[in-house]
């Protein structure tokens, strides 16, 4: 929905990439590319092998078949950490914050991969340990500010609403200054109000950090309106791919949404 | 009432981070240590050291070092007596090879020995969870038992299989050994506990303790935000085993001074050091202390209490105490699951309102 955009650069691009469970395939052939800068959705019915899509792009799962060229550099494989210190960074499907700490240090750990101290240092936390943790805690707050999640800050997350969770696991995904943030199903179980305020946040993202985000979201309302192109995936295959209007229009997407008859 | 924080601002993250962020809270640990370093030795007889003060900081210590693992890292192990063993071992091998080593640099070796056959000890941890983990570790403490009690090298092939601290100064002061002062075994214990319980809590509010909870928490998750399982966990492990071999030194070089594996690093410690992160509290500094503090103090207690106050017989008295040991244990879990820390935190919380109800 930005036409005002000039056209970039491609940060992510997955080739044939075809992933299989057993006997179940999951992904089979898919390509798309993520540009420098876009929201890009990805879009289809239960089971058509999105969120298994996510986890190939940051490494968690690794394809049979096919390649993924990030920031220029082609590889099969990733492992995760890697993927996290080279920017991928990612929310999830089903809430995975650790519940037992703090919104605070949730955020905090989210900037691991960019604190180098070692444990005799973080032991005397004085001197060069400290200033580390004071700079992170700096962004940290940044991000808190960002959010609007201040009153939240010392709780610890397992008390917090499932609105508020979420929020604080796309603070959790920020803290790491991604250049790629994917995104599961940000809104999912929200309601109106909450599902507006979490759009906000995406675009301020988009905006404000320039960073690219890929997205899974069920809610059409919301991918037609947010996204800059949307890849249509259905049952591990890819279907269509285009601006929101294109793929509106797409008879196959059409098709897989509210079936076909088969007289 | 007593207990508020209004007008105490934090202008800073300095200030924000402090360990007692809260001035009642500073003014009470100082108050606290101040006795225990300045009043406790002068009257402390070797009655007190031997029965209450140093096993409680020797078990003080090596539960803050199963709590960094299992509390903090959600690792569970049950090879703590064993690894005791290793710390009270390579002290005893340490200040027999070289006697005039430094005390203090004996026991810091002997924590870095022990975490060493930690690390070697938790690579399963990498495989295997929960349950099946602590029994993996639980073949740590019985190979680790077997083979101090096996290996004449060990124990400098003395007949009895014990091995015995020799009297050894610190600063001009025996520190071990029978004719070591009370006061001055207590000392050197409570220097040491207090400033590695410092140090592990510097530790857990750090990077390195952010990321072995996250792995507690939620290990597939901890991952895709970038922290390696095998360098959080192996690194849980290495700190947790530094803090029992430390731990192990303190217990039989100051403590018991002599020992024999099977009786003194047995399971049974394995599982006394366990309750004791159970019952003060996991993922909780404190809570080890308390829980150290329960497990020694209770005992000593429930037994003066019957054999003085009651006038039971010393034999039925300890019958009985084992009995209660354990319905106190129940009785307290049921009461609080998550264990004396959170009742102090819960009575904080009752005191800062305390007398009013709202």
């Amino acid at each position: 929905m930005n036409p005002e955009r000039p056209p970039n650069g491609v940060l992510l691009e997955v080739h044939n990439i075809s992933l299989a469970f057993g006997g179940v395939k999951a992904i089979e052939d898919v390509s798309f590319d993520i540009r420098d800068g876009e929201i890009r959705a990805i879009i289809g019915p239960n089971g058509a092998g999105k969120s298994s899509m996510l986890n190939v792009i940051n490494g968690f799962y690794h394809p049979q078949q096919g390649s993924i060229t990030y920031k220029g550099e082609t590889r099969s494989q990733m492992k995760p950490h890697h993927a996290a210190s080279r920017g991928i960074a990612r929310t999830f499907q089903n809430i995975a914050l650790f519940k037992g700490m703090s919104t605070l240090d949730n955020i905090m750990t989210g900037r691991n991969t960019l604190m180098k101290k070692n444990v005799i240092w973080q032991a005397l936390y004085y001197g060069p340990a400290r200033n580390e943790e004071l700079k992170h805690r700096e962004f940290a707050e940044h991000i808190i500010d960002f959010l609007e999640i201040q009153a939240i800050r010392k709780t610890p997350v397992g008390r917090l609403p499932y609105g508020m969770q979420k929020r604080v696991e796309l603070g959790r995904a920020l803290a790491a200054e991604p250049d790629l943030l994917l995104l599961d199903e940000p809104m999912a179980g929200m309601n109106v109000e909450e599902k507006e305020d979490m759009c906000r946040f995406v675009l301020d993202v988009n905006e404000e950090f320039a960073t690219t985000i890929a997205l899974i979201e069920h809610d059409m309302g919301v991918v037609m309106d947010i996204s800059d192109r949307v890849v249509v995936l259905d049952y591990g295959k890819k279907i269509a791919d285009g601006t929101p209007d294109e793929v509106r229009g797409n008879q196959g997407v059409i098709d897989a949404y509210l079936g076909v008859s088969h007289e | 009432m007593f207990y508020r924080e209004a007008g105490q601002f934090k202008t800073s993250y300095i200030a924000d981070q402090s360990i007692l962020p809260i001035a009642q809270d500073r003014v009470f640990v100082f108050g606290f240590m101040a006795v225990a370093f300045l009043g406790v030795p002068w009257f402390i007889d070797s009655y007190w050291a031997n029965a209450i003060f140093v096993p409680f900081l020797a078990y003080a210590l090596a539960a803050i070092g199963l709590n960094l693992l299992t509390g903090y890292c959600g690792q569970v192990s049950l090879g703590t007596g064993g690894f005791m063993a290793v710390g009270a071992f390579a002290t005893f091998k340490l200040i027999t090879l070289f006697p005039d080593l430094n005390l203090i640099i004996v026991i810091l070796l002997s924590g870095a020995i022990t975490a060493a056959v930690g690390v070697l000890f938790g690579i399963p941890s990498l495989r295997i969870k929960g349950f099946y983990l602590a029994v993996a570790t639980l073949a740590a403490q019985f190979f680790l038992v077997w083979l101090f009690n096996k290996v004449g090298w060990f124990f400098n092939y003395s007949p009895t299989g014990q091995i015995t601290m020799p009297s050894v100064e610190m600063f001009g002061v025996l520190v071990t050994g029978p004719s070591a002062s009370p006061a001055a075994r207590y000392l050197f214990c409570l220097g040491f506990v207090v400033l590695f319980a410092l140090a592990a809590k510097n530790i857990v509010r750090g990077r390195v303790g952010r990321s072995w909870m996250a792995i507690r928490d939620m290990d597939i998750a901890a991952e895709l935000i970038g922290i390696r399982p095998l360098a959080a966990k192996l690194s849980a492990f290495a700190v947790s085993s530094f803090y029992i071999g430390m731990a192990g030194a303190l217990y039989f070089g100051v403590w018991l001074g002599s020992a024999e594996p099977i009786e003194a690093f047995g399971v049974e410690q394995s599982f006394l050091v366990l309750f004791m992160i159970i019952i003060g509290g996991l993922g909780s500094i404190l809570g080890s202390v308390l829980g150290a503090a329960f497990m020694t103090l209770m005992p000593i207690f429930l037994k003066n209490f019957m054999v003085d106050g009651l006038a039971v017989e010393v034999v039925t008295a300890k019958h009985v105490e084992i009995t209660l040991m354990g319905v106190l244990i129940v009785f307290f879990l049921i009461v609080e699951p998550h264990g004396l820390a959170r009742m102090w935190q819960i009575l904080k919380e009752k005191l800062r309102l305390w007398p009013f109800p709202y």
